[in-house]
């Protein structure tokens, strides 16, 4: 037989899309050639395949081998074809049960020694081949507890290229490899931070839970120390844990990152990127690969901007899309990758350059146009899309010994957003929606539930008043309902509107 | 002679000999000119045929096809054009090709012997 086929995957973002690769063996003088759009990691995959092949005990045919993968015109990068590369030409000539090569996608690179190494975006990969019906994939020894994460395909991790050929049914001696091992990953399987390690700042709890519950964006503004990054950092334990479509994401990109995925974790992710942070680190980017960004790292969890008015404001503003539609696509020269970025945003801010603006007993340094100038970049459509702006002080000494009895746990914050979520998606179990925070105005102001004009009344006026857009109405009404789910009642009453207000116009600048 | 010529004189023997089991006719043999040598030159009816032979005791330094590469393949057209035209009546009306034969052993008279038609 003088030609061979067998699966692979390539990535484009979070989409996989199977490629083939076949293998044809002329009777011409040696030579190895690969073609189908390889970038220059992957054309070098006729080195790795030739000095695996022959550490392993298996024959390259000595004739010409023309690997094409196919379809053609889909650039494909990186080390992961090898492996397909390999079994494809080897299968030209050697013994190998070729349905069983035809049926199998092939994940991995290949190591001089022949062992194959890990390689990012297995998950996405493994995902992709189950979607299109393959039934088995082979992935290195160090990816198999994550390609096993996919339910509905068979997962074969293999330590070496002869593991791979055996397992095919070629004849090759059995040599004992160590696996290569997994990298190394930060490892997030500590408990998260406790939220009753907040001290005093029951409004700020409070808020934090509000916003949890609702899915609401949140803004928080006080001077150094008094605890916003610890409460974004409790954020992500007082969230309900990811369901499996949402963890399964989560974990996918995490792969595609190159972080390595043994587990499924259900804890919504928190990103925080520095305020030096560029656009294509924020929103993802990459010359011929794409790769994710934070806001695509934080899908299904958090994204925290500390500082946020230090952060540039093109990058601030290229938030505002993904925030609209939940998702980031990225276009380079060539491709076109999409990821999911649906993320609570958590912004926190001192009150002026010093910090100090503000403060009792401190006096803020800052000439008045500097304090504007630094609230003023953050203007605009991204505080539009805030629902809780959160005014912090710092801790006195009379409520770190008041309130350290009664603080809030993380488990019982936890009980009361799920408790309130769980209300939330019930009434809007006829509608698009789940969260109130991603509710649209017009059904909140008259749909089916809307509010008695008596409830209304303080907003009315505000509206009336002119403090108040029409916008910022909706954004009003929305906490309202979540404080109302949050208190167990069928709907908010004027003190929860009164609250929403308040949280809505927390920071005066 | 040096061994390794007295390998190679003994690699074409058996090419030669192979070749004629399959019904090529030797036209000539290591017919020489100052841009290089051609190995064989055989024939069989509408065929014309120039074949390169390379000899190895065994594949410890590569295959012996993988000693071909693009800038001998060229020489060797060049030279069998040449040879077209020093012998125009026995290249009458036959179609030229390149092939290319490998001897794989230490002794050439029993070694492996592989054949490649129609170099490209």
């Amino acid at each position: 037989m003088s030609t061979a086929r067998t699966w692979a995957v390539a990535l484009s973002g979070l989409d996989g899309a199977l490629v083939e690769v076949e293998a044809d063996l002329s009777n011409q003088r040696p030579e190895f050639r690969i073609i189908g759009l390889p970038d220059k990691a992957l054309a070098e995959a006729v080195q790795r395949v030739h000095n695996a092949s022959a550490n392993c005990g298996l024959v390259l045919p000595r004739r010409r081998l023309t690997v094409n993968l196919s379809p053609a015109s889909l650039p494909k990068h990186g080390s992961a074809f090898d492996v397909a590369i390999a079994i494809a030409a080897l299968a030209t000539e050697g013994a190998m049960d070729s349905d069983s090569i035809a049926q199998t996608v092939h994940i991995g690179e290949l190591g001089l020694d022949g062992r194959l190494r890990p390689v990012p975006g297995v998950l996405p990969a493994v995902m992709a081949a189950a979607r299109e019906g393959i039934g088995r994939v082979v992935v290195p020894h160090a990816n198999t507890a994550e390609a096993s994460l996919v339910e509905g395909i068979e997962v074969v991790g293999a330590v070496s290229l002869a593991d791979v050929a055996r397992w095919h049914g070629a004849e090759v001696e059995d040599r004992h490899l160590d696996p290569v091992p997994a990298p190394v990953s930060a490892d997030d399987a500590s408990r998260a931070p406790e939220l009753a390690e907040v001290i005093g700042q029951r409004d700020a709890v409070d808020a934090l839970i509000t916003a949890a519950a609702g899915g609401h964006h949140m803004m928080m503004s006080g001077p150094p120390g008094a605890g916003k990054t610890m409460l974004a950092t409790r954020l992500p334990g007082i969230l309900p844990p990811l369901d499996d479509a949402a963890a399964l994401e989560v974990a996918a990109i995490r792969s595609l990152a190159g972080d390595s995925v043994s587990a499924l974790s259900r804890r919504p992710p928190l990103e925080a990127p520095h305020h030096s942070a560029s656009i294509a680190a924020l929103v993802g980017g990459g010359s011929r690969v794409v790769r994710p960004g934070a806001i695509a790292r934080a899908t299904h969890g958090v994204l925290f901007l500390d500082e946020v008015g230090e952060f540039a404001p093109s990058v601030l503003d290229a938030l505002r899309q993904p925030l609209e539609s939940g998702a980031i696509t990225i276009h380079r020269a060539g491709v076109a990758a999409s990821f999911p970025a649906s993320f609570q945003l958590i912004l926190a801010t001192n009150p002026c350059p010093c910090g100090n603006y503000g403060v009792r007993g401190a006096s803020c340094a800052c000439p008045p146009i500097a304090i504007r100038r630094y609230l003023g970049r953050l203007s605009g459509p991204l505080l539009d899309r805030v629902d809780i702006e959160l005014g912090l002080a710092r801790v006195s000494v009379a409520q770190t010994a008041a309130f350290a009895a009664d603080a809030v746990t993380t488990d019982a914050a936890a009980a009361r957003v799920a408790e309130a979520r769980g209300r939330a998606s019930h009434r809007l179990r006829d509608t698009p929606w789940q969260l109130n925070a991603r509710v649209s105005g017009p059904w909140l102001r008259d749909g089916p539930l809307a509010l008695a004009p008596v409830v209304r009344r303080p907003l009315d006026a505000a509206l009336h008043r002119g403090s108040l857009t029409l916008r910022g109405y909706d954004r009003v009404l929305r906490v309202a309902w979540t404080l109302g789910d949050l208190a167990g009642r069928a709907s908010p009453t004027v003190h929860d509107i009164g609250r929403a207000l308040f949280m809505k116009k927390g920071i005066t600048t | 002679m040096a061994a390794k010529d007295v390998l190679g004189r003994a690699g074409e023997d058996r090419a030669a000999r192979y070749l004629e089991e399959r019904g090529y006719v030797v036209l000539d043999r290591n017919w020489r000119i100052r841009e290089g040598e051609l190995d064989l030159v055989v024939a069989r009816p509408g065929e014309l045929v120039v074949v390169e032979v390379k000899t190895r005791r065994g594949d410890g330094f590569g295959h012996p096809f993988e000693a071909i590469d693009d800038r001998k393949q060229r020489r060797l057209w060049r030279l069998a054009v040449a040879w077209i035209a020093a012998h125009p009546d026995q290249a009458q009306g036959r179609r030229l090709r390149l092939d290319a034969v490998a001897i794989i052993g230490p002794d050439p008279a029993i070694a492996v012997v592989e054949h490649i038609e129609d170099l490209r």
